[in-house]
């Protein structure tokens, strides 16, 4: 499996963001997304998750599954966290593994991963802004996917969260998954580093 | 199936608990019915002619004054990017989303009518039929209000917008849908009226979730 860019472009209200973007992943690969703000990290997470068109150049993924495009095959972790104030931590997450479909697993376990067991049946509204992202971080690990794409994935998490994230990130890394993050702190698992609109 | 029962599900959950939009919708129906027989006064025959039209308006505003949280929430969490790039078509997605809004909130408003019927000086007769109507023509104020709520879902405060965008939309539905109540009352044929609302409403399931989805791709961009 192969996560390859060529010629990327990207174009934000009128404006260019960048352009001639070359970038290649292989399965079991970490690649890191580094830049100053407002150089189109995010942009280049939201061009690979399909959620923004390409301006020119293309993003294409080889070996995958060839039933499904790469957004069906990815989790996007992005700023906002997708849950739900009103239902609590185990209806959000098991809403998620049902909706988005594939190969699931027990929504509990992901939660013990991530260290949310003591708070399942918890009104998500009344989690601390640490919490949201470890229950984020719950999806990626309730629904196998094979492309993570994370947009600053250890904000908010302490000391102690970042270890664990670094953990599973390397867990699904030797399982052969792909991640993209784009970050501003080191990653915490060797990852090669693609550096967008100059030195930072 | 499994993905559009869960969204379905969930969006009635949330709709039903604390801070969800289902009771807001009924209650304002139910204050709007409530203050007509006090602003047009003790007459009881000009309360039964004005009855169906009061009960269609109060549902019309009633139903639009919810509908601007069906994607606007979604989109605020970050919840739409993952409907979007999920394996279900996003279409479908949307007609889940607007079917299980008008199961909270819409089928509600329905339900309050009978009793309501009798504020207004309605018979057992009239009040079936609006209630008929309302049954027949709310889902295509829901789906046709999908649109205006898909257009207007990265606009901050676009409530107003979206009743601009919707109230065109729905004068067919409201035109026939009172037309069909006054003829139930007054003993004109039913049928014709009644045909075009559930017409309406059928090409509103048709048109509003492919409108919805059109729009939410292109707003996200």
């Amino acid at each position: 499996m192969r996560l390859s860019g060529r010629g990327v472009r990207c174009v934000r209200g009128g404006r260019e963001v960048f352009s001639g973007l070359d970038f290649d992943a292989a399965a079991g690969e970490a690649l890191a997304v580094v830049g100053a703000n407002g150089t189109g990290k995010t942009s280049l997470l939201r061009m690979i998750a399909g959620l923004l068109t390409i301006a020119a150049g293309s993003i294409g993924l080889e070996g995958g599954d060839s039933e499904l495009t790469l957004a069906e095959q990815a989790h996007y972790l992005g700023h906002r966290d997708a849950l739900k104030p009103a239902l609590s931590v185990i209806e959000n997450l098991a809403f998620w593994r049902d909706f988005l479909g594939g190969a699931a697993f027990d929504a509990r376990q992901s939660l013990a991963a991530v260290g949310l067991d003591h708070a399942v049946h918890l009104p998500a509204a009344y989690l601390s802004a640490g919490q949201r992202r470890r229950l984020s971080i719950a999806r990626l690990l309730a629904l196998r996917r094979p492309i993570w794409l994370l947009d600053e994935p250890t904000n908010a998490l302490d000391v102690a969260g970042q270890s664990m994230f670094a953990r599973l990130m390397a867990d699904h890394l030797s399982r052969g998954g792909l991640i993209v993050a784009a970050t501003h702190a080191p990653l915490g698992v060797p990852a090669r580093e693609l550096r967008i609109g100059g030195a930072a | 199936m499994t993905a559009l029962g869960a969204l379905m599900s969930r969006d009635i959950r949330i709709a039903l608990r604390v801070g969800g939009g289902a009771l807001i919708g009924v209650l304002f129906f139910l204050t709007v019915v409530v203050l007509m027989p006090f602003a047009v006064g003790p007459d009881l025959a000009l309360l039964t002619r004005l009855g169906p039209a009061i009960l269609w308006l109060g549902a019309l505003l009633a139903s639009l004054l919810t509908l601007d949280r069906l994607f606007m929430a979604d989109h605020d969490d970050g919840s739409l990017d993952l409907i979007v790039m999920s394996r279900t078509p996003l279409e479908l997605a949307c007609a889940a989303k607007a079917l299980a809004h008008w199961l909270a909130a819409g089928l509600p408003l329905v339900i309050a009518t009978p009793v309501l019927g009798l504020l207004l000086n309605l018979d057992a007769v009239s009040t079936a039929a609006v209630a008929l109507t309302l049954l027949a023509g709310t889902p295509a104020l829901t789906f046709t209000g999908m649109i205006g709520a898909a257009l207007a879902v990265t606009l901050h405060r676009g409530g107003l917008l979206l009743a601009v965008l919707v109230l065109p939309l729905s004068i067919p539905v409201l035109i026939f849908g009172v037309a069909a109540s006054q003829a139930a009352i007054t003993g004109l044929s039913f049928g014709a009226p009644f045909s075009i609302l559930c017409a309406l409403s059928l090409v509103s399931f048709v048109i509003g979730p492919f409108a919805a989805a059109a729009s939410l791709r292109h707003g996200l961009d």
